[in-house]
């Protein structure tokens, strides 16, 4: 496939390996934390790691929407769906996360709630428009990757006169959970998670462009490599995040030029403001509450608000007491860290959403993890 | 969940829609967030609407440089 597979050369992959290993030095380590559950997910998927030097350390961040969706949302949503009348639309990583007391959107399905998997907001729409007499409802989750395309479906909703849809907004945001982390000295100081460095997320950052990252780059003298998905962009990316921290640069960098500008995409950014203005504080599972960090609905659209249209107030949820994915998600702990891991925690039973996910540490590390003691892979070609 | 996928656009449709093909599968999405396209363009495709668009200069330069490391060693 054009523009994929040019970025999948084993022999690439390793000859910047070589370069790495020539450039890092001995006396210092590199802790890079990839903020975005795509590049955990390539990373294992490629057996980038088994290509780094040891000094280089990767950190995975909690950029996984269904990750650090808390479990009190997830119950609302849970709790919407029972509602008489009620049809609700998500993407299909929500399904098996783990709710409270046992509950998830699949077992209240088999129960007999209406609950669909949709692959886009055009979909739910089509339901809504298709089923006047239902309340179709899209479960919205996700970072500036996935918020465009609600705005869409809410200008539609409007334009359409769709009454009978909503939207649960769960949308967040990805540099006020990159400040989060940063600004947090205390728990960096407890965990001892030390940061040198952030690898940028890819297809955020064609939404909202290269600039707001400057921010962290001045504020926290951190060096910022907007990252392309695709193994050899993380490869190179790690090498001139190596290369910053060699020169005691910290400087927003891009590499994923070929399709993220400084600006982004100004047409869906303009799209996400006519819709959706901050919120003053969302809850995010691993991080807490964290300040303007997520969506809300604006109140032109309020009749197209799930949590106006109907009365569901978030309740205090109760987490699983023996599951790490907190302190993963913070960085602060590995998942071979946890004692469920593997054992009663695996994809196919996850009792925590960083085993849910694909782009979840968990699941990526069960995934591929246990390859890697296996012989190293001849080309990069995914294992699967 | 943020992971869009290059395709390019093989016929451009009313209502800001497009057919484009995804290595081989075809799919119609929205480009109500990318604007005007044409065939032959290459977007980023991401739940039903492209999100973005490849620049073809930018990934040429990106792959020569990466060549480059590639001769270097």
């Amino acid at each position: 496939m054009k523009y994929v597979d040019d970025f999948r050369d084993a022999r690439l992959a390793r000859a910047i390996a070589d370069e790495m290993r020539r450039e890092v030095r001995e006396d210092r380590s590199y802790r890079l934390m990839e903020f975005c559950g795509g590049h955990t997910h390539a990373i294992f998927r490629y057996g980038v790691t088994d290509l780094l030097p040891p000094q280089v350390r990767m950190i995975h961040g909690p950029g996984c929407p269904v990750c650090v969706l808390p479990v009190g949302r997830l119950d609302m949503a849970i709790r919407l769906a029972k509602e008489e009348g009620v049809t609700l639309c998500t993407y299909g990583d929500m399904l098996r996360v783990p709710g409270s007391r046992k509950q998830s959107l699949l077992k209240a399905r088999a129960e007999g709630a209406d609950i669909r998997m949709v692959a886009s907001t055009m979909d739910a729409l089509e339901l809504a428009r298709e089923n006047p007499e239902k309340e179709v409802v899209f479960f919205a989750i996700g970072f500036e990757t996935t918020t465009p395309p609600t705005a869409v479906a809410l200008k539609q909703a409007e334009a359409m006169g769709l009454r009978n849809f909503s939207v649960f907004c769960n949308h967040v945001l990805t540099p006020a959970a990159i400040s989060n982390i940063l600004e947090a000295p205390e728990i960096r100081a407890m965990e001892a998670v030390e940061i040198d460095g952030f690898l940028g997320p890819a297809h955020v950052s064609v939404v909202i462009g290269a600039q707001p990252y400057e921010y962290f780059a001045e504020e926290f003298a951190k060096p910022v490599v907007i990252a392309g998905f695709e193994p050899l962009d993380v490869m190179q990316s790690i090498l001139m995040l190596i290369r910053q921290i060699n020169d005691g640069r910290a400087e927003v960098e891009n590499q994923y030029t070929r399709a993220v500008t400084r600006a982004g995409n100004e047409t869906a950014k303009a799209m996400v403001a006519e819709v959706f203005e901050l919120a003053r504080a969302f809850e995010w599972r691993g991080l807490g509450e964290v300040p303007y960090s997520a969506f809300r609905i604006r109140d032109r659209f309020a009749p197209w608000d799930a949590e106006r249209k109907f009365t569901i107030e978030q309740r205090r949820a109760a987490e699983n007491k023996a599951c790490d994915c907190p302190k993963i998600l913070r960085g602060a702990a590995v998942p071979t860290d946890c004692k469920l891991f593997g054992n009663q925690c695996t994809p196919q039973t996850p009792l925590g959403s960083c085993m849910v996910s694909d782009e979840g540490a968990c699941a990526a590390y069960y995934k591929y993890g246990r390859r890697r003691a296996a012989a190293r892979p001849a080309n990069l070609e995914a294992a699967e | 969940m943020c992971h869009a996928v290059p395709a390019i656009v093989v016929e451009v449709l009313d209502g800001d829609m497009a057919r484009v093909d995804l290595g081989g599968a075809k799919k119609t999405v929205s480009t109500a967030l990318v604007g005007t396209v044409e065939t032959g363009d290459y977007l980023l495709v991401h739940v039903g609407y492209a999100l973005g668009r490849v620049d073809p200069a930018e990934a040429e330069a990106t792959v020569a440089a990466l060549e480059e490391i590639g001769a270097g060693t």
